[in-house]
């Protein structure tokens, strides 16, 4: 065989080639993150819930998407319409990509939010965005998962009431695995900047 | 006594007047518009107020024909949670201005009375500390806006953070 003498090396190099382009997606090395790296300190995704369209789902059920979790409460009309409108214009600057994430909008006010009204709510931001309700337990306990927390503040004559929440947004990979936090004084570049790294991968790191 | 009380207090008041502009007079209003929510949720508004003044006015409030009940609250984060509470008063400094933004000072909006959509001009009067108003139009933006829809003039986003308190 004549070609072999120029095959082998150029065998070599393509295993070498492979070589790098695996160890890019080494589960060991981690990702060049800009937000705060949470990979390993945080339990993957997971909880028991009723979506926006009334049905039960769990954590599994989001496998295969990147999901960014956050808390809040649809009787909220500031901090919490604006992240959400934040994340909707992260999610226009990722295009197609996009279309790998799911905004996860978990109510902390389950006395006043239905599956109903948090349709109308997520679906007036982004149609990437899923409402989730629960039971208070359920929430608690998906809260205290992400040391996140959230408390009623007392209430007013005419009944209503405000809630303070946990501001950070959770986001974690395809697999579940919690991955970065994003703080409210993050900046929404770097939010885009981790989302590529986690959406670009096809497959998970 | 009492029928000579009335009418001195008048026109001491109306001397009063004669001299000094009105809180309001001293205010001008720009950026202002209204985040509209889905369904029955109270919504927050938005407003740039400048004082011409010498002295510094304070926004108590705002009132509407619109909604039954109207709260000048403010959004605060400590320790990683987002909180808002009731505020008595907003003060616009002398020559100066003050920024009802997003995760900062606004005004929320209870029970409107007819839907607002997107696009609607919705009045409100702003109340200030000398009891007087400026009804001012808001423009109704859709739930996921960023500002008013100038964008040349609204700095508010040029960092691109998330929103925080002050």
């Amino acid at each position: 065989m004549k070609p072999r003498h120029w095959l082998r090396p150029a065998l070599l190099l393509l295993l070498l080639a492979a070589g790098v382009l695996l160890g890019g997606c080494d589960r060991g090395k981690p990702l060049p993150f800009r937000l705060t790296n949470i990979s390993g300190h945080m339990p993957d995704l997971d909880f028991k819930l009723t979506d926006d369209n009334g049905k039960a789902v769990t954590g599994a059920d989001y496998r295969g998407k990147v999901a960014l979790l956050y808390f809040g409460y649809t009787h909220c009309p500031d901090v919490c319409p604006l992240t959400l409108a934040q994340l909707h214009v992260v999610m226009q600057r990722l295009g197609p990509l996009a279309d790998g994430a799911r905004i996860l909008f978990v109510s902390v006010d389950p006395a006043r939010d239905t599956p109903a009204i948090m349709h109308a709510y997520v679906n007036a931001f982004d149609k990437r965005a899923v409402g989730l309700v629960g039971d208070a337990r359920s929430v608690e306990a998906l809260s205290k998962r992400y040391r996140s927390a959230f408390t009623r503040e007392p209430g007013t004559a005419d009944g209503s009431y405000e809630v303070s929440h946990s501001s950070a947004i959770y986001v974690f990979d395809r697999d579940g695995r919690a991955r970065v936090l994003a703080t409210p004084s993050a900046s929404q570049d770097d939010l885009v900047h981790d989302l590529h790294l986690l959406l670009d991968t096809g497959a998970t790191p | 006594m009492k029928s000579l009380t009335l009418p001195l207090l008048l026109a001491g008041l109306l001397l009063a007047s004669a001299a000094h502009a009105t809180d309001a007079e001293h205010i001008r209003t720009s950026h202002a518009w209204i985040r509209v929510l889905p369904g029955a949720l109270p919504a927050g508004a938005y407003v740039t107020l400048e004082n011409d003044g010498d002295q510094p006015v304070a926004l108590r409030g705002a009132s509407s024909t619109v909604y039954t009940e109207v709260m000048l609250h403010r959004s605060s984060r400590e320790g990683g949670m987002s909180r808002m509470s009731m505020v008595d008063a907003l003060e616009v400094p002398a020559h100066g201005k003050a920024e009802l933004a997003p995760a900062g000072y606004h005004l929320m909006l209870m029970q409107a009375k007819a839907p607002v959509k997107p696009g609607d001009t919705v009045t409100l009067t702003l109340q200030f500390g000398d009891g007087s108003t400026l009804a001012t139009d808001f423009i109704a933006r859709p739930a996921n806006a960023m500002d008013a829809g100038d964008k040349h003039t609204m700095p508010a986003m040029d960092h691109g953070a998330m929103p925080h308190g002050h």
